[in-house]
């Protein structure tokens, strides 16, 4: 199941595992999912005292809150030898902004790059870094993929989270047109905008509809609330999942999101 | 003429969500334009190659701008043009109504100019007696329509077959063009047909540019339908109306970002008509004006420079990040009440027209980054974007509600202990409204979600709260 080179080392994995406040708040099974992963991998899992990674306001333009919180998350995260977040959008927000937040400053901007160079979304770390090639879960069913923004565009998230999928005893594939395409989610975007946050993702669904599969998986909890909350509201069957429930066989733990 | 406003960008976005045409006419463009131009880019192997070179060059030339820009000028003179530096909109107008007196214009006729619409120049020359004439085909249906352009290189894409069918009959009919034509190409052939005198009538032709050649003084357009031509070869006079960022060092060079432009545009491999324009007619020349003027337009570029939002001018308008933005894709560009939309007129206005005034263009974008992805100059758009955001947010620009709602926010998230217990209290309320289907259909404090979508019920108990029991059990 693991890379046998990773197995092999004596020395155990020390993970911090960034939940991401939307995990910890919506849907803890993702958290537990991406735990039991990392624990099948051979990974010590530690999850540290933490809130959110700052995205709020970073992207409202408010950068000094985003480099105190920013300051936070380095100080509770530094120790590990890696950290893994089950999201691209806030995993590339420690990997790829928070470097950019500390640039005029010397001691936090070596700090932040730091931690930026061993943080990793949950997918890269299991196929790029870990290279876990097979799971002990089953899926009976059809899904499709949307590729969620941030972690395609700023992490290159494109082929891990399908090659694990791969993995998965009679699960089937399909792809939607434009999975590419933004949800409309966007963070405050989403309430600020709603209806052109609506629309976006009604294109969305009808892409994801039009597939014929029975579960939406994705990689970020924005999007997937999004999606599922569009899905819902017009009465659709698809169900929704994040990519690491699917993964480690937690289908069974709780019930599709926005869902009984 | 005055259209929609980028301060009431949420009301024109309703507005526009709810309108039928724009919504087929958008429909159209989405299924269009992405496919299209991932075919061409797949079809020429050296494309990023192409397309990496042009940002280099871009940047080469935005490092010595003064220095080509002088170039230019030196040699365009050399070859019989006359150059006009322009600081404002209000000097270009006045430079090109100087000209046009001089001959005593009565009408011009126009080629397709996104800086003209920029300086509003025929509202201008309208107030002074002089009628322009749009002889591009989709600026001629919105300047028929009187209303502005509504992206970059195609003006009239937000109108469906059946509203040109409309406005033909209505303002062709004075012309003795009673019968309602339904068919693309016989609207274009009534268009051709009503155009053509018009270009011999017009004492002065105007042009934008797509790029000013530094080393003869030259400069080009790209059309698709020749109207262009003439434009500039039929009257006495022609004048270039552009901005300073237009200008390349050589012909050489300005192959290279044709290659990638109509790739990027429309997805055509080259436009149909690419024309350079070099001075006024010469001895023995069949055709051409008898003077050629260049009006160079700063309108705040230079103040661009080697600040934040420098890597603006690389900008080569094509058009493919509205394109493939997804708001644009939902709101069509007249929603941004700005000259510029999409993407790039978000990153770009606040720098023409101020923070204050367009403070909801660069917030009105998901960040999703496709808009970068397929920037043929790799413009940093969604950095660009947030960069605005800072500036409103320092300048107090960032409205109150949303301030408040960061304060509250940024209060919790930076107490950890306060944040753990309001946010296992409030899950828990929560995961109770929701209990019945595992979702809320409406929440009073949450209507920009509710309105359009479900709000899935969380699970009830944190997850840091049940790891921390999970820990428990372990130890």
């Amino acid at each position: 199941m693991l890379n046998p080179a990773v197995k092999e080392s004596s020395k155990i994995i020390n993970v911090g595992l960034f939940a991401t406040c939307l995990v910890d708040l919506f849907r803890p099974t993702v958290g537990f999912a991406a735990a039991r992963l990392l624990e099948d991998a051979g990974c010590a899992v530690h999850v540290p005292e933490q809130t959110c990674c700052g995205q709020p306001a970073y992207n409202s333009g408010d950068n000094r809150t985003a480099q105190a919180i920013a300051r936070a998350v380095i100080k509770s995260f530094e120790t590990y030898d890696y950290v893994v977040v089950p999201s691209g959008s806030c995993g590339s927000m420690i990997a790829t902004h928070y470097p950019a937040l500390f640039t005029d400053d010397p001691d936090w901007g070596g700090r932040a790059r730091a931690l930026a160079a061993k943080t990793f979304e949950l997918t890269i770390f299991l196929a790029d870094v870990l290279k876990v090639t097979a799971f002990r879960a089953a899926y009976d069913g059809t899904a499709t993929y949307h590729d969620a923004c941030a972690g395609l565009r700023e992490l290159g998230v494109r082929d891990q989270p399908r090659e694990l999928l791969a993995g998965i005893k009679n699960l089937e594939m399909v792809e939607m047109s434009e999975t590419e395409a933004c949800c409309g989610f966007g963070g405050t975007f989403c309430v600020k905008y709603g209806e052109i946050s609506t629309d976006i993702v009604s294109r969305k669904t009808a892409n994801v509809v039009k597939t014929g599969a029975d579960l939406l998986l994705a990689g970020d909890l924005g999007c997937l609330l999004n999606i599922a909350g569009r899905l819902k509201r017009e009465g659709s069957a698809v169900q929704v999942r994040h990519v690491a429930e699917v993964l480690a066989g937690m289908t069974g733990d709780v019930p599709p999101i926005g869902e009984t | 003429m005055e259209f929609m406003k980028p301060g009431a960008f949420k009301d024109n976005a309703s507005n526009a969500l709810a309108d039928e045409n724009l919504r087929s006419a958008m429909a159209m463009l989405n299924a269009g334009m992405i496919p299209n131009r991932q075919g061409a880019v797949d079809r020429l192997p050296e494309f990023e190659k192409l397309s990496q070179r042009g940002r280099e060059l871009k940047d080469h030339v935005l490092g010595n701008l003064d220095f080509y820009l002088e170039r230019f000028e030196r040699n365009c003179k050399a070859a019989g043009g006359h150059v006009h530096w322009c600081s404002t909109a209000e000097d270009a107008c006045q430079a090109i109504l100087k000209i046009c007196r001089s001959v005593d214009a009565k009408t011009v006729t126009k080629g397709k100019s996104m800086v003209a619409e920029e300086i509003h120049l025929n509202q201008f020359l309208e107030k002074h007696g002089i009628e322009p004439v749009e002889t591009d085909l989709g600026e001629y249906i919105i300047q028929l329509a009187g209303e502005p352009p509504s992206h970059i290189i195609g003006p009239a894409i937000h109108k469906t077959k059946d509203q040109v069918s409309d406005l033909f009959l209505k303002h062709h009919a004075k012309l003795g063009r009673t019968v309602r034509q339904t068919e693309p190409p016989a609207l274009v052939n009534e268009a051709r047909e009503i155009l053509r005198q018009k270009y011999f009538d017009a004492d002065v032709g105007i042009t934008g540019a797509n790029y000013l050649i530094a080393e003869t003084g030259s400069s080009i357009i790209v059309t698709n339908e020749g109207n262009g031509d003439l434009t500039q070869t039929l009257p006495k006079i022609h004048i270039v109306i552009t901005s300073l960022e237009k200008v390349v060092p050589t012909l050489e060079d300005a192959t290279t970002f044709l290659r990638i432009l109509a790739r990027s545009a429309t997805g055509q491999d080259f436009s149909a008509y690419t024309t350079i324009s070099t001075g006024p007619r010469r001895e023995g020349d069949v055709d051409g004006p008898e003077e050629y003027h260049v009006i160079l337009l700063d309108n705040g570029r230079s103040a661009m420079l080697g600040g934040e939002v420098n890597d603006m001018l690389r900008c080569i308008r094509c058009g493919a990040c509205m394109n493939h933005c997804p708001v644009y894709q939902s709101v069509g560009g007249h929603t941004y009440g700005t000259v510029y939309v999409g993407p790039m007129g978000a990153v770009l206005s606040p720098a023409l027209l101020g923070v204050s005034e367009t403070k909801h263009l660069p917030c009105a974008s998901t960040l999703c980054g496709r808009c970068e992805e397929v920037c043929p100059v790799s413009i940093p758009l969604p950095k660009l974007l947030r960069q605005w955001r800072a500036r409103a947010f320092e300048a107090g620009d960032t409205p109150n509600l949303e301030r408040w709602g960061l304060w509250i926010w940024a209060f919790f998230a930076r107490r950890p202990w306060l944040y753990g217990a309001a946010a296992r209290l409030a899950m828990r309320g929560l995961a109770w409204l929701g209990r019945d289907n595992g979702r809320l259909r409406n929440l009073w404090f949450a209507g920009g979600w509710t309105d359009g979508r479900d709000l899935p019920a969380p699970e009830g108990q944190t997850f840091q709260e049940r790891w921390r029991k999970r820990d428990r059990r372990v130890s």
